[in-house]
């Protein structure tokens, strides 16, 4: 996938990927290294189907790839997708930092001129 | 550092900004309630913007636009919801066309603040709503132009949600 030109249903894909907590905790953990599906398996109280499950709606948004490695598939994070995703939101966010920054620097002017 | 927090919820489509200033309730309050205090921060430096109508009352609207470097103008409304002094307020916030006409194209941002006093200081904490993903990265596209600067690679702040285990 060709991370600059996401259309709308990649965009969409990829939140509604990010919705769930078990998504979330599998994409955090093969961000940090790739892991087998059954190794990921042992850390949710469900069966190896459902995570398998979990990891294929992440690997359709292409927040993961895997591979098959003898009789393992091994599942990596995507960091290119999750940039692109979270740029949507770092946006507002620095929006918001810059207005907090201006109020404290209104906030710290001597109150002279200001109305009361 | 006055940002204490912010937290980018991708399911609910919502972005909570958490800040903290070393002044009384009653005097953060007035950074949003008097439009020439407010007019000093709601545009970015180089987008400064212009509250011609303030009516700060629930049931009120707002009028602003912002004056870019070259003299280009983006306008702006507010419909204001809630307007509770000096510790609630909540508006809709939308575009408004060359002449002043709200956009009907453009989406529009549902805010919420609070502001509270929190062991001397007061607190401020703001929430966005987005309508959907689609119009998240039409406003993005839009071209809010600080947000257009950043630097990507924040992958931190979604995985905050992470239950840890």
């Amino acid at each position: 996938m060709v991370v600059d030109e996401l259309s709308d249903t990649d965009v969409d894909r990829i939140f509604q990927a990010l919705a769930d907590a078990t998504r979330r905790d599998i994409l955090n953990r093969t961000m940090r290294g790739e892991q087998s599906v059954s190794a990921l398996a042992q850390h949710y109280s469900m069966s190896f189907a459902a995570v398998q499950k979990h990891v294929a709606v992440l690997e359709r948004a292409a927040l993961v790839t895997k591979q098959r490695r003898g009789r393992e598939q091994l599942v990596q994070g995507n960091a290119e997708t999750l940039r692109r995703a979270a740029q949507l939101l770092d946006a507002y966010e620095q929006i918001w930092r810059n207005r907090v920054d201006r109020i404290g620097d209104l906030l710290s002017e001597p109150a002279k001129g200001m109305k009361e | 550092m006055t940002v204490l927090s912010s937290q980018k919820d991708p399911e609910a489509l919502t972005l909570t900004i958490v800040a903290e200033f070393d002044a009384p309730v009653e005097r953060v309050w007035q950074v949003w309630e008097d439009p020439r205090q407010l007019e000093r921060w709601w545009g970015p430096p180089t987008w400064p913007a212009t509250f011609t109508q303030h009516d700060f009352v629930a049931g009120g609207s707002s009028k602003y636009h912002m004056t870019g470097p070259e003299g280009e103008i983006a306008g702006g409304w507010w419909d204001n919801v809630v307007v509770a002094a000096p510790s609630r307020f909540e508006w809709v916030d939308g575009f408004s066309d060359e002449n002043g006409d709200r956009s009907t194209e453009m989406p529009t941002i549902d805010g919420a603040v609070t502001i509270a006093e929190v062991d001397g200081k007061t607190r401020m904490t703001t929430v966005s709503t987005f309508g959907s993903v689609e119009q998240l990265e039409q406003l993005v596209q839009m071209g809010m132009e600080e947000g257009l600067k950043l630097a990507m690679g924040q992958i931190d702040g979604l995985l905050v949600e992470v239950p840890a285990n």
